[in-house]
């Protein structure tokens, strides 16, 4: 092999070390930030303790199948109280079709999301996020915010804001698992 | 040109490129533009006149690129540029230090305005992390890598191939020179004896004399370089979790909060922060300077925590089994450290939530007793028995604030609370309602015959604390103590080398250093001492 092409290999190697070394410098960053939660995306597991029926959790992964609608509010924001009637009216109906409601309450106080929960007679099940986690996965920093997940586990649409019967009913019709 | 060498007169093959021949130093003729030797008389004696590859050979892509890196020029641009930049991202708080529930795209313009949003739209809110940054950095550490691979193998070469007999040529054209010097034995003696006693190696061939000391000195700019990729390496490895982390928690008095960073592996517990001022009634010697200003200065921030660790391994959202880890008294500059982690004290909101407020009812002077309101864990009814009255909490705002809508609360934290609640008595014709706002309680009917009173407040504090573990920083100091030792050894030391050549029954003396000729010159007049060698003489000076 003559110089001039062992130059050339060196050259290369070299350069191709380095190019390699920055691409997977830059790649790790990118991982490093949290992945987006955006449609399509694997809605992130969690499991909470229900205030309406003590003693018993509920798990994202184990509502697969169904299509989910998890609904973050707190008894202090009043779109959120606001909305909570529709998802209840809703929810009747698309109960049986294979729609679930998860309402997390980002609350310190219990009882008051007991009060509230009771007074309007809501019958979805109602969690609380004591740790901050669930919230702080799914980046919820304004209330309300609504995850809509596909059967499928899949993030299908994500409403940041208050929702109305019409828009909710159309989310709902989106995630609706298909009859077997 | 397909021939790779150059065969110079004294019968050295040179590489392509070169400038002076490696052997005997004679400049190589078609090549003196290249360090502009053509244009003075002085050589150039950068990089020994080695054949500088990237110089050399432009014909492939790969060469240019080669080429690019390799030159100093590009190198000082990107450095400039990074300085520039780096400065720049430091005009506005970065975007995870902006310590504020907005969104980055409003923060910035309603903080800092115009220059704000300028700020947020070029990115430089969040600067440091990326991909231009990354990549400005490591094109940094490129330039580094190659330029060093470019210039340290023909340095070595060329001062590897040096011969004792140079041409005289290269002895002349030194820029500091003494000519036509008629030296006797005794002469030659005496100044090898000079140059040994100032730690030169004297070496001799056939009557030509060449005396050299500290050419380590020359690898000092590659040894420094060898520690600045170090640092770059450890840099590269702050992006793992496993190297590094810094972050930030803010954990309420009688709260147990998960440590950011950590997987929710660690738990951090305040059991109670502790904020003491300077006292002037009792530290007498801070007396008289405490009476010139007007706020309480701080003495100590202090919280004191446990840390815990989950045993198990729980789905998000999920309470873990923690097990005591350790315990401490957190102070500004004293952290606890565990498993590798340092917990610092670094940010406070003292007093800043009510943890409960306690009320008294009375009905026409008479008491029907009290109640406390924890803001975290209240009920929603209170039953009084010795009045039989009941209250209940119809609305609890944390930090109450008035929009269209109503009233409404800003976030979960008591730092404002709003109560309305309704008591209901036998002692009263009907239900009344109040509302609790900042200590005090305001009747929501005209009529009213109840009398709430607010007895007595629980404040909290907040304390903020940092999570620091770095695993990096061994690293970056051997990478910091190679670059010392690279400046220290390419700066205190100068490679010096004196060539003493006969011609026609006198001697030519040709002397060099790479840095400090004033430093040279006295050594000359030490190693001539004693001898007939006329004054040395500046070239460059002359001109």
């Amino acid at each position: 092999m003559n110089k001039k092409k062992k130059r050339l290999i060196f050259r290369s190697v070299v350069l191709t070390l380095l190019v390699g070394t920055l691409v997977f410098v830059l790649i790790v960053n990118a991982n490093s930030e949290r992945p987006d939660l955006e449609k399509g995306v694997e809605a992130p597991n969690f499991k909470l303790d229900r205030l309406d029926k003590s003693g018993e959790t509920i798990e994202l992964k184990e509502l697969r199948g169904q299509g989910v609608m998890v609904n973050f509010w707190a008894t202090y924001c009043e779109p959120c109280k606001k909305e909570m009637p529709y998802m209840d009216q809703l929810y009747q109906d698309y109960k049986d079709q294979g729609i679930e409601i998860v309402a997390v309450s980002v609350d310190r106080n219990e009882s008051v999301i007991n009060n509230f929960y009771n007074s309007l007679d809501l019958s979805f099940p109602s969690t609380i996020d004591r740790q901050e986690t669930v919230m702080d996965v799914y980046e919820v920093t304004n209330l309300p915010a609504s995850f809509f997940i596909n059967p499928d586990g899949t993030i299908e649409r994500i409403v940041r804001g208050p929702v109305t019967l019409e828009s909710l009913e159309g989310y709902f019709q989106e995630i609706l698992p298909e009859k077997s | 040109m397909a021939n790779e060498t150059i065969r110079c007169e004294c019968g050295h093959e040179n590489k392509e490129g070169t400038v002076l021949c490696e052997a005997c130093g004679k400049p190589i003729e078609k090549n003196q533009h290249i360090d502009g030797n053509d244009q003075q008389n002085v050589l150039e004696m950068r990089y020994e006149g080695g054949a500088r590859r990237s110089q050399t050979y432009k014909r492939t892509f790969v060469d240019k690129i080669w080429a690019f890196f390799s030159s100093v020029k590009v190198g000082v641009w990107l450095i400039v540029m990074t300085l520039i930049f780096s400065a720049l991202g430091t005009i506005y708080p970065q975007e995870q230090f902006k310590n504020s529930p907005l969104p980055s795209s409003v923060f910035y313009e309603e903080e800092y305005g115009l220059t704000g949003k300028i700020f947020y739209q070029l990115g430089f809110h969040n600067m440091y992390d990326s991909w231009w940054y990354i990549i400005l950095v490591a094109l940094i550490g490129v330039s580094i890598i190659i330029s060093s691979i470019d210039r340290y193998v023909p340095l070595r070469r060329a001062l590897k191939n040096q011969k004792t007999k140079k041409n005289e040529v290269f002895v002349k054209r030194q820029r500091v020179v003494s000519f036509d010097n008629e030296l006797s034995e005794n002469d030659l003696n005496t100044l090898k004896t000079n140059l040994k006693k100032q730690r030169y190696k004297v070496h001799e061939e056939n009557g030509h004399i060449f005396a050299e000391k500290n050419r380590f000195s020359r690898w000092g700019p590659y040894v420094n370089h060898i520690g600045l990729i170090i640092i770059l390496i450890a840099s590269i490895f702050r992006m793992f979790e496993v190297m590094h982390i810094d972050d930030y928690v803010w954990v309420r008095e009688g709260e147990v909060q998960a440590i950011p960073g950590t997987g929710q592996e660690y738990f951090v517990e305040n059991n109670e922060f502790i904020y003491e001022v300077y006292d002037p009634e009792t530290e007498e010697r801070f007396t008289r300077a405490l009476e010139d200003v007007e706020n309480p200065v701080p003495k100590n921030f202090q919280t004191n925590a446990t840390i815990y660790r989950a045993t198990n391994d729980p789905v998000l959202g999920e309470k873990p089994e923690l097990e005591r880890v350790t315990e401490g008294e957190i102070r500004l500059n004293q952290p606890v450290i565990f498993d590798g982690y340092s917990l610092y004290q670094s940010g406070t909101q003292v007093e800043s939530e009510y943890n409960s407020i306690s009320m008294e009812l009375q009905v026409n002077d008479e008491s029907l007793g009290g109640f406390t309101f924890d803001t975290d864990e209240a009920p929603s009814e209170f039953n009084l028995e010795e009045s039989d009255t009941t209250i209940t909490i119809d609305n609890w705002y944390p930090e109450l604030e008035f929009t269209d809508e109503g009233p409404s609360s800003f976030s979960k934290y008591p730092r404002n609370p709003g109560i309305i609640f309704t008591v209901s008595s036998p002692d009263l014709d009907e239900d009344e309602r109040f509302f609790y706002l900042q200590e005090e309680v305001i009747p929501l009917a005209d009529n009213n015959q109840a009398n709430v009173s607010v007895s007595d407040v629980d404040r909290r504090s907040a304390s903020g604390l940092t999570v620091k573990k770095d695993n990096t920083l061994p690293l970056f100091g051997l990478g910091a103590g190679i670059f010392m030792i690279g400046v220290l050894q390419g700066l205190y030391w100068y490679h010096r080398r004196i060539w003493i050549h006969p011609k026609d029954g006198s001697y030519h003396i040709g002397v060099h250093t790479n840095k400090n000729w004033y430093g040279m010159n006295q050594e000359l007049d030490k190693i001539r001492k004693g001898t007939n060698v006329k004054p040395f003489v500046d070239q460059q000076e002359m001109k």
